[in-house]
């Protein structure tokens, strides 16, 4: 093994964020659980108050995924909410979205998406619902749980393009990140992705790369985010980063030539398919290296 | 020599019917995530509706924040009547790739 490889590889063993994708991932991981293990699970654009033809039903999609993740055995530790909540940000969206979310059993966590704040009432209905007591600016909040930090970034909303951090906050990560040690995992949540997937569909963050390279000195970095509606992985360095199904509805493959951001009505009987959630586990394993003479 | 005639009749009618694109009840389309037309010359005092033809969400928004449709769905309209001449930007606040124009000349 190439001494690169060998370093690429303990990391990712040190990191040991392990993620389980699919429907009944959770269920799996969840059996074979270390009992101090820990999990968490995103969900992502809900849209609740769209009715097109991609899913005239999202409040029923949403329902569904709220009631499988009620039926894990071992409760998740916390459910986030990668934005998106709502459509067109209106109150009887809030208050739809409201009582479904309300019934999941794990904390809820949510992060705004750019259907969450359009208008000058937008931002104001989010935060009366959605809202964090303990999140700073425009609602950026980090938090330590399970051994590791986890960091919330909003990059659509009042007083910015979509797909901005913006200074403020930009400021605020690093401090926050400063204070951590380099062996510390960080998972970052955020709505559009962190990295460039289409910027010409709006799938990119302008100043990601910012806060990217504030994250590099990490030996595990993931950053999950939602907005496209598909799952897209990529890695850059040792940092992960995944994008997550919706609850609502597809979106075209990213570059689709003629295609663009939209609802995508899915081939008819496939649109469970193609909608979901992303279950979390985090399991500290032990890691070890073989050390050969020609290295020493 | 009949044809080169007509073509100058042609532009010079076009050149005239320019400025006067125009009336109340001038229309933008929200179409395949773009404005149809993405730019448009109206008086001061017309009223504009922006109507999303699209099966997403769109706003029409002012650049500098004066005005906006807030979130339309599909077949949703929304009019809003330019006073003051100017010429004034504005884009999709959920689609920030979409861009339009609105010049409004004095009455």
């Amino acid at each position: 093994m190439k001494r690169g490889d060998f370093v690429g590889h303990v990391a990712w063993t040190g990191a040991g964020i392990l993620y389980v994708l699919g429907a009944e991932g959770i269920v799996r991981s969840a059996a074979s659980a270390a009992p101090d293990s820990f999990s968490f699970v995103q969900i992502s654009d809900s849209h609740i108050g769209y009715a097109g033809p991609a899913n005239p039903d999202v409040r029923g999609t949403l329902a569904k995924a709220v009631a499988t993740i009620n039926a894990m055995p071992v409760q998740p530790s916390f459910v986030i909410h990668t934005g998106d909540v709502t459509h067109l940000s209106k109150q009887t969206e809030f208050d739809d979205a409201r009582s479904i979310l309300g019934t999941l059993r794990a904390p809820l966590i949510t992060i705004p998406g750019e259907h969450d704040v359009i208008g000058a009432e937008g931002p104001k209905r989010y935060a009366a619902s959605f809202g964090r007591k303990e999140a700073a600016g425009r609602g950026w909040s980090s938090w330590d749980q399970g051994g590791i930090h986890f960091v919330a970034l909003i990059n659509v909303g009042e007083g910015e393009t979509m797909g901005v951090l913006g200074e403020e906050q930009l400021a605020w990560l690093d401090k926050d990140l400063a204070a951590r040690k380099s062996d510390t995992p960080i998972v970052v949540f955020g709505h559009v992705p962190l990295f460039s997937v289409d910027p010409e569909w709006g799938w990119n963050t302008s100043d990601g790369v910012k806060a990217i390279a504030m994250l590099r000195r990490f030996s595990s970095a993931s950053v999950l985010n939602g907005h496209i509606h598909q799952v897209v992985e990529h890695v850059d360095g040792k940092i992960r980063f995944a994008t997550a199904r919706a609850t609502a509805f597809p979106q075209a493959k990213p570059y689709t030539p003629g295609g663009g951001p939209g609802p995508l009505k899915p081939a008819p009987g496939t649109l469970l398919d193609v909608l979901g959630y992303r279950t979390v586990e985090v399991s500290m394993l032990t890691a070890w290296q073989d050390h050969s003479l020609d290295q020493a | 020599m009949k044809s080169p005639f007509l073509g100058a009749v042609a532009l010079v009618a076009l050149l005239a019917a320019a400025p006067i694109t125009s009336k109340p009840g001038t229309i933008v389309h929200i179409r395949d995530d773009a404005f149809t037309p993405a730019s448009i010359t109206v008086r001061a005092g017309d009223t504009v509706t922006f109507q999303n033809d699209d099966d997403d969400a769109h706003t029409a928004t002012a650049d500098d924040g004066s005005w906006d449709s807030e979130g339309l769905n599909q077949n949703e309209k929304w009019s809003h009547t330019f006073a003051k001449a100017g010429t004034i930007k504005y884009h999709c606040t959920v689609h920030p790739f979409m861009h339009g124009t609105l010049i409004v000349k004095p009455k």
